[in-house]
């Protein structure tokens, strides 16, 4: 058995989590919860935590990045991965608010979260 | 140049409080900013986190602006950018400048001030030492990374724990520095939960509390700094003072509303908020003049300064379609009590409509008993399990609450014990 401690971040409250996990990995009890939310939080944040990257990405002929982001979480540990990635990209205008950069970034689409005209 | 409404800044308060008055009737109005775009602060707040309660979905800063941005083009409401606004007179005569037009006037019936805020700048906060450069506001560091695409040092030290060091904690990580430590003079963060999970646990960053930066340290650049635990009286412990080499310090130590053309125009202020002091409709204390938005009280999240935006538009509008009519006869003050620090609106002037309270609180309140007394009758009270001085926090009374403390003649006093 292990244990682990976590802050909830569902709801300004803070709640302070502790996680028992099997040898196996899997989730036997979560205690400190003020509500089912922070159990279903900590339950996923122990077995797959996932983050929205939101960065910038070059563009041609001027010094201004773009800013963009994933279309949904992807698992944490490959957010540096991820970074190298897009810092390898430089894109051109024009470029629409929403328009998909990068198809398949981890399992997410990079979009563009402002246009470059 | 003539306006019916000139708005003082295009930042979410500006645009939100744009559409608001254009929606309520008055359509010769006037958006005056003095950057080369719309959107304000936002523009650089590429990270994730807006709009949850206006929208119902997670957008980025550039994300949530452009939406407003586009109600905004939608009326035809001119922006002039590039537009700085030097001088407001209390006629409601607006002195600004831009590069063709050089120094011109606008004549306003009514006027709407949403300038944001900007951070403390480190001057204000006396860290002994040297003065070598690398050395800037956290706020500034984020222009740096996401507007100008250049990074500002590779070894970091962060003083404040307020949300936008947390984020550029994280932003300047993601983008190859090393973030040292991030230290806080009081024994919590200023910031919220979910930024320091998510900014600093995430990457291992270490929050030390009760923290500071005793020290700078460098001849041209900054070669380290000195950090040292404070005792219950903010004062340095010298035996626990080390050394951190670094090139690069962010100051996240609060925001200041930006009240210069607010003093130019006799609008009084509210020691505490930094901003003007309003009624429920966020009129100042000058017939014609309105205030939302950063620079009225800093906001943490920017769904209520479009809220509040809204309201002052609105507000703004009605007071131009019926003939500019001057002041409420009576008007109840409105006093912070117990650990609240100051209460928005600061004096309510009709008791006819809910009015929405927001306040903060000075320190952390566990089982908070909120009360609302007129003189020493309690008209109203709530409890909540925690009250932070990081969260914005409000309640609302009811026509019957306002009439009754309007009968009495006295002041509201809004108190957390
Ligand atoms: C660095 C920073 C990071 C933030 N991060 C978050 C976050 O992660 N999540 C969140 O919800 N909120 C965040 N906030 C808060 C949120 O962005 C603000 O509450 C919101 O942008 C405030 O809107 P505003 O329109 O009042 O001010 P601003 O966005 O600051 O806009 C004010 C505008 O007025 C213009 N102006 C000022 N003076 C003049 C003048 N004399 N003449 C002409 N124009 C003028 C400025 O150029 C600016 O465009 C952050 C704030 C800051 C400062
Ligand atoms: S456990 Fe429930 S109450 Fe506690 S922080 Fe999480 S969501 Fe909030």
């Amino acid at each position: 058995m292990k244990t682990r401690e976590l802050t909830c971040i569902v709801c300004p409250m803070g709640c302070t989590l502790r996680v028992e996990l099997t040898d196996e990995g899997e989730v036997a009890a979560v205690t400190g919860n003020t509500c089912p939310r922070g159990a279903a939080y900590a339950k996923d944040e122990v077995l797959h935590p996932v983050r929205t990257l939101t960065t910038t990405v070059r563009a041609a002929g001027t010094d201004r990045p773009l800013p963009v982001k994933t279309d949904r979480p992807i698992p944490k540990e490959h957010l540096f991965d991820a970074m190298k990635r897009v810092n390898s990209l430089q894109v051109e205008a024009p470029v629409r608010i929403g328009d998909v950069l990068l198809d398949d970034l981890f399992g997410a689409k990079l979009v563009a979260t402002a246009d470059l005209l | 140049m003539k306006t019916e409404i000139a708005i003082i800044g295009a930042g979410p308060a500006g645009l939100a409080a744009a559409v608001a008055a254009y929606d309520a009737g008055v359509k010769d109005l006037l958006l005056l900013e003095r950057d080369a775009a719309p959107g304000g602060i936002l523009q650089q707040c590429i990270h994730n986190g807006f709009g949850l309660h206006r929208y119902g979905e997670e957008l980025t800063g550039p994300e949530y602006a452009a939406r407003d941005v586009a109600e905004v083009r939608k009326r035809n409401i001119p922006i002039l950018t590039e537009t700085m606004v030097l001088s407001v007179a209390p006629d409601r005569t607006v002195t600004a400048m831009n590069r063709q037009n050089g120094i011109f006037t606008v004549e306003a019936k009514a006027i709407v001030l949403a300038m944001g805020c900007r951070e403390r700048p480190r001057g204000a906060l006396n860290i002994p030492g040297d003065r070598p450069s690398g050395i800037y506001t956290a706020g500034t560091a984020q222009r740096f990374v996401n507007i100008q695409g250049v990074l500002p040092g590779k070894e970091i030290v962060i003083l404040g724990s307020g949300d936008i060091g947390l984020i550029m904690a994280r932003r300047m990580t993601l983008e190859g520095a090393h973030v040292h430590a991030v230290c806080e003079l009081m024994p919590y963060s200023g910031g919220l939960n979910r930024n320091i999970v998510q900014c600093l646990r995430d990457f291992d960053i270490p929050l030390l509390l009760s923290h500071t930066v005793s020290r700078v340290h460098g001849n041209g650049r900054l070669t380290g700094v000195s950090v040292a635990e404070v005792d219950e009286n903010r004062r340095v412990k010298p035996e626990t003072e080390r050394y951190i080499p670094c090139d690069t310090l962010l100051l996240s130590c609060g925001l200041l509303p930006e009240n210069e053309l607010s003093k130019g125009a006799g609008v009084p202020l509210d020691p505490v908020t930094g901003g003007a002091s309003v009624n429920e409709r966020r009129e100042t204390a000058i017939p014609g003049v309105f205030a939302c938005g950063n620079v009225l009280h800093v906001h943490d999240l920017v769904d209520f300064v479009s809220e509040e935006a809204h309201l002052a538009g609105e507000s703004a509008a009605k007071w131009v379609l019926s003939g500019a009519a001057g002041h409420a006869e009576r008007s109840i003050p409105v006093r912070a009590g117990g650990k609240v620090r100051y209460t928005v609106p600061q004096r309510i002037d009709s008791p006819e409509t809910p009015v929405r309270l927001f306040f903060r609180v000075g320190s952390v309140a566990d089982n908070a008993v909120l009360t609302v007394k007129s003189g020493q009758t309690v008209l109203a009270a709530k409890k909540k399990r925690r009250m932070t001085p990081g969260e914005m926090e409000s309640f609302e009374l009811s026509p019957a609450v306002l009439c009754a403390a309007f009968d009495a003649g006295e002041p509201l006093t809004v108190s957390v014990n």
